[in-house]
């Protein structure tokens, strides 16, 4: 029989579960609870896994690599910074669920600024404004909106430079 | 299509501990910290507050809204604006629970790289903010 190596996604799993075990044996109620949280968030990411889902498949299935390289690959330029920034405001739902899409992508060629900047740009959360307006008012909206769709470019060329000179 | 539904449902089910793990730890932080307990951590230094601000956002977890209504308590208890725009800012850029799971799906060095870059670009998006609402 070959000996099982653990993965690391399967090491961070039961860690996970040991600490849960932790919790059973110092509070039962805590864990419940814990437990309950767990479900309803589960029920409100299913949807968007769906969705994810979907569209690796429909990456998987259309799109060439030579196409993805062209248009969000090296020399991409603006056309390739629009459509991250967009994608990061357009997406939905929780960050983990995008990264198995993300990794997807990277492996057929979108430059690794773009995925930091898709990944900043969803912090513009254009359902959630109104509540954000709410709170703090529209101008602090307005200004922290932009801030954050202009350093979702800034962080993704640091990001990209960092990675270079540290393989470098 | 066959071979392209098969290699999506292997890559989906290869990250499926690292998503479970996700969810029961974001589900533990929102059960286990109280959002009472977020006005605590906070001093009324200017300087320092932007910092705790984005160290708290950093390892909270839950949909942005929860940093919203927080950050709207925060400021009627005297917390400055700088601050809670740290605060909620790091809150959907950061990320401490999500970080083992970017790291196995994206590589190590480009979660930890990132995860650096939008800690400090989170009190910088805080300080231009509060900056560009005095000077309008």
């Amino acid at each position: 029989m070959i000996p099982m190596k653990p993965s690391g996604r399967n090491i961070f799993l039961l860690v996970i579960a040991a600490l849960y075990a932790a919790l059973a044996a110092y509070d039962i109620a805590l864990l419940m609870e814990t437990l309950r949280t767990f479900v309803n968030l589960l029920g409100k990411i299913v949807p968007v896994l769906l969705l994810v889902f979907a569209m690796m498949f429909i990456v998987d299935l259309v799109v060439e690599p030579g196409a993805v390289k062209k248009r969000l690959g090296k020399g991409s330029g603006s056309m390739g910074w629009g459509v991250a920034v967009l994608g990061g405001v357009l997406s939905t739902g929780p960050i983990y669920v995008w990264y198995p899409l993300l990794g997807d992508l990277r492996k057929k060629g979108v430059r690794d600024s773009l995925i930091v900047a898709f990944l900043y740009a969803r912090a513009v959360k254009i359902p959630m404004a109104p509540m954000m307006i709410y709170y703090f008012g529209w101008t602090f909206t307005a200004v922290l909106y932009l801030y954050i769709i202009v350093f979702s470019v800034v962080n993704g060329i640091l990001v990209e430079r960092l990675l270079r000179d540290s393989v470098e | 299509m066959k071979r392209s539904l098969g290699k999506t449902a292997r890559s989906f089910r290869q990250t499926i501990p690292l998503l479970l793990g996700v969810l029961l730890l974001v589900s533990l932080v929102l059960v286990a910290v109280p959002a009472s307990l977020y006005a605590r951590v906070f001093t009324g230094n200017t300087i320092l507050d932007p910092l705790i601000g984005a160290v708290v956002g950093s390892i909270a977890a839950g949909n942005p809204i929860t940093s919203y209504i927080i950050g709207g308590e925060l400021i009627a208890q005297g917390v400055s604006i700088l601050a809670v725009a740290a605060f909620i800012v790091a809150w959907v850029t950061v990320g401490v629970i999500q970080l083992p799971a970017e790291g196995e799906m994206l590589g190590r060095r480009f979660a930890l790289i990132r995860f650096c870059i939008c800690f400090l670009s989170a009190v910088a998006v805080a300080v231009l903010t509060s900056f560009t609402l005095v000077l309008i």
